[in-house]
């Protein structure tokens, strides 16, 4: 049977059919549905944890348990979970482990676009790299019996070109395997340094097995062409290189680390010119030149952003192998639409307030940073997850004073990494406001669960963390809790604590209006209008920045246009109609 | 020879694109051509530009259209058809929702809605269809068929037995509305 899979759905269906027991994640774009749709299968234990370094150990200890085993991240992700990713390789992966890391050229949800394949050399683990959907399904079966074969975990790296585009997929049947338990071995399973230093020799070796491997393995296929042009290429770029080069020579390196160099040094030596086309680094260029392997890349081809038939079309007539291309077509100048906040949005009468309060603001990852982008204008830094704490705190450190410095930070970003964070400040003492929105899910990533929404990925009803009681836990005496569809409220209790040099937690109530989807109805109000006997044009509302709100064609006397609210957007939250300076905005009761 | 078919849908996030994507690829699936669709996911809820590319035929490598080698464009709102025009081949054809979404920004300084996009996009080229689909969609009662008709007209640009579509988006729409859709589906393809 056929199906048109993304390749994120891919990876799940080849979880499923090569026998995989436990699953483990924490959401980030765009890794996030591979866990999503691994939890349709009963066959398979899956979780979202915290963190990605938590997910990272709870899917280590089922494989030491011999759980076939993948854990799933974003490529910043695997920073969070370096610790336990490195040590792995010294221990090894028993039951079968993969490490998903869904790297994100062009950075189209991330905050940087560093390449993960570098982990894979780092820590001595092999590394697949699945150029379309079929692979991704495929190499998941690849990656468990290389991991079981060679006892070492596996990097599984994607792009997000590979993890969202769809393609059609052959499906199987799922195959059962056994868990044969937790075999105790100190000398392997606890890392002493005297342990350590007798692995270290093992991984080395390990990876000179997996050197020969590399050399037969289908993973790394050639393609002969009829031209003297050779291309060695991995990941999507391969697409990009057919497309463009179909009568070139191809080495497509499914398996990325190690590199095959005698595969390699025999397809060089059977062409006339060899390219290396791959997305962001020089990483398989760097080691061919290391081994005094002559080839062409990322002169042609810029590091920056990704790859697209396009660009990898000019970069071969810029080496002289094609004609150029004819100019692209001339692209329209139209507005752009930048991404804002939902009507109905809690965080909107957060950043509205903290702007009017002119506050300093040290903000996070979520939803919450589009608070930065104009009219909303609230928000100075952000850096990675959890940051927004720490970073406030040094502020006030260096000042000698926390007086107007408010760190914003989201419900599942402080349960991530943002706990440590308030427990340091409390510890060593600085003067900031924190404020925890708290929507009660991981909303940025499409409506994720974690341990304050009070329910698991299964759906079933798990304890949903009290997060007042937890920053008193840490040691925060003053915890305030504020409505956002009330500004006032909002202001006042913003100022208030704003104007202390002492450490304050403001938690904001409000859940989010679009996850889970039962608040769509759940938290809808009488919506909106205006009057427009009354609206003066001066677009005060303008400056909640709601998709709701648009310009009419009515005109008031000064030629101004006046406002009116899209009532299919509207969801009757009420902050414009608190902004409006002659009431003009009016309930529909 | 390239025999590959490239079809770009473009709109707002909400709209709808992403499900009339989905669709068209599972017809192209059906159909017996080898399918591969691209679109980048996260900012869909919140108001952003939404490109979806779906190519199909006997064997596709790259799921990017290139710029100028698109088929058919299918925009669901005016501004987003000017955007992409230049996506069209030469002797490519663009169906383009008669439908204007006003982003926030629009209310700022400096930042206008186009006057006249579809005027703008028939400078481009000559074969512009426009389709009234959300007043078609309320003359059959129920505006949420505006996808349905647009895929009708769609489908008139492509060589793919109707059966196949019909089949495809009875399985895809919500129960009970399967004969309704048919029917807006019909009507797209009434348009010329």
């Amino acid at each position: 049977m056929k199906a048109i899979l993304s390749g994120n759905e891919a990876v799940a269906r080849g979880c499923y059919e090569y026998g995989l027991h436990v699953a483990t994640a924490y959401p980030g774009t765009p890794s996030t549905e591979i866990l999503e749709n691994i939890s349709q299968y009963s066959e398979i234990y899956s979780e979202w944890s915290p963190n990605e370094k938590v997910a990272f150990e709870v899917a280590m200890g089922a494989t030491f348990e011999g759980a076939r085993t993948l854990v799933a991240m974003k490529h910043v992700g695997l920073n969070v979970a370096a610790d336990p990713f490195v040590s792995m390789s010294f221990i090894g992966a028993p039951g079968g482990f993969i490490v998903v890391s869904a790297d994100d050229p062009g950075m189209h949800s991330s905050q940087n676009e560093q390449d993960n394949r570098y982990y894979a050399k780092f820590a001595a683990y092999p590394c697949l790299d699945p150029s379309d959907s079929q692979e991704a399904k495929d190499f998941v079966g690849s990656a468990l019996d290389i991991s079981v074969r060679f006892d070492t975990p596996v990097l599984f790296r994607m792009t997000t070109r590979i993890c969202h585009a769809k393609g059609v997929v052959e499906l199987g049947e799922r195959k059962e395997y056994e868990i044969r338990g937790f075999e105790s071995d100190i000398r392997k399973f606890v890392v002493l340094p005297s342990h350590g230093r007798l692995r270290h020799p093992m991984v080395v070796e390990r990876l000179n097995k997996l050197r020969e491997f590399a050399e037969t393995t289908d993973l790394n296929t050639i393609e002969k062409g009829s031209s003297g042009i050779g291309v060695i290429t991995n990941g999507v770029a391969y697409q990009y290189v057919k497309e463009i080069m179909p009568e070139a020579s191809v080495l497509k390196l499914g398996m990325c680390y190690p590199l095959p160099l005698q595969k390699i040094r025999s397809f060089a030596g059977g062409v006339e010119r060899l390219f290396v086309v791959e997305e962001l680094e020089p990483f398989i260029e760097e080691q061919l030149r290391a081994e005094g392997i002559a080839c062409e890349g990322k002169r042609y081809w810029s590091n920056l952003g990704e790859l697209n038939p396009e660009i990898v079309e000019a970069g071969f007539a810029a080496a002289g192998i094609l004609k150029s291309a004819p100019a692209a077509p001339q692209k329209e100048e139209v507005i752009p639409r930048p991404p804002v906040f939902c009507p109905g949005c809690p965080h909107r009468g957060l950043y509205y307030s903290l702007n009017k309060l002119k506050a300093l603001v040290t903000t996070d990852i979520g939803c919450y940073t589009l608070g930065v982008l104009p009219p909303l204008s609230a928000g100075h830094t952000c850096v990675e997850m959890g940051a927004s704490i720490g970073v406030a705190a040094g502020m006030a450190k260096t000042r000698g004073d926390g007086r107007g410095i408010v760190a914003t930070i989201g419900d599942s970003t402080f349960l991530h990494s943002g706990m440590t964070g308030l427990l340091n400040t409390v510890s060593n003492g600085a003067g900031i406001t924190v404020v925890i929105a708290d929507n009660r899910i991981t909303a940025m990533t499409g409506g994720q669960q974690h341990p304050g929404s009070g329910k698991t990925l299964a759906g079933n009803p798990g304890i949903q963390v009290d997060l007042p009681a937890v920053c008193r836990a840490l040691g925060a005496n003053n915890i305030r809790e504020v409505d956002t569809y009330n500004l006032e409220e909002v202001q006042t209790v913003l100022r208030e604590e704003m104007d202390k040099d002492e450490l304050s937690v403001v938690i904001t109530t409000r859940p989010c209006v679009l996850y889970p989807s039962e608040n769509r109805k759940k938290y809808k109000e009488p919506i909106f209008q205006v009057d427009p006997e009354k609206c003066i044009g001066c677009k005060a509302c303008f400056k909640v920045s709601c998709p709701a709100i648009g310009e009419s064609d009515e005109k008031t006397a000064k030629g101004l246009p006046k406002t009116y609210i899209d009532e299919l957007l509207c969801t009757g939250c009420s902050v414009c109609s608190q902004v409006c300076p002659t009431g003009a905005i009016q309930r529909i009761e | 020879m390239n025999t590959t078919h490239n079809v770009l849908i473009v709109g707002v996030g909400g709209q709808g694109v992403l499900l009339a994507s989905e669709v068209l690829s599972s017809v192209s699936m059906e159909a017996g051509f080898d399918t591969k669709k691209s679109e980048v996911h996260g900012m869909a809820q919140r108001g952003g530009v939404v490109s979806s590319h779906v190519r199909f035929g006997e064997k596709v490598y790259s799921a990017l259209i290139k710029e100028g080698e698109a088929d058919v464009i299918l925009a669901f709102e005016q501004a987003e058809a000017q955007r992409w025009i230049h996506f069209l081949r030469p002797e490519g054809s663009i169906i383009i929702n008669k439908y204007k979404l006003f982003p926030p920004i629009a209310s700022m300084k400096g930042f206008d809605y186009p006057e006249d996009p579809i005027g703008a996009v028939k400078k481009r080229t000559a074969n512009v269809t426009v389709v009234e689909a959300v007043k078609l969609a309320n003359g059959l009662g129920n505006s949420r068929l505006v996808n349905t008709i647009l895929l009708g007209v769609l489908s008139l640009r492509l060589d793919i037995p109707t059966q196949i579509w019909e089949k495809v988006i009875s399985e895809r729409v919500p129960k009970g509305t399967e004969k309704l859709n048919i029917t807006a589906f019909q009507e797209g393809r009434s348009q010329q």
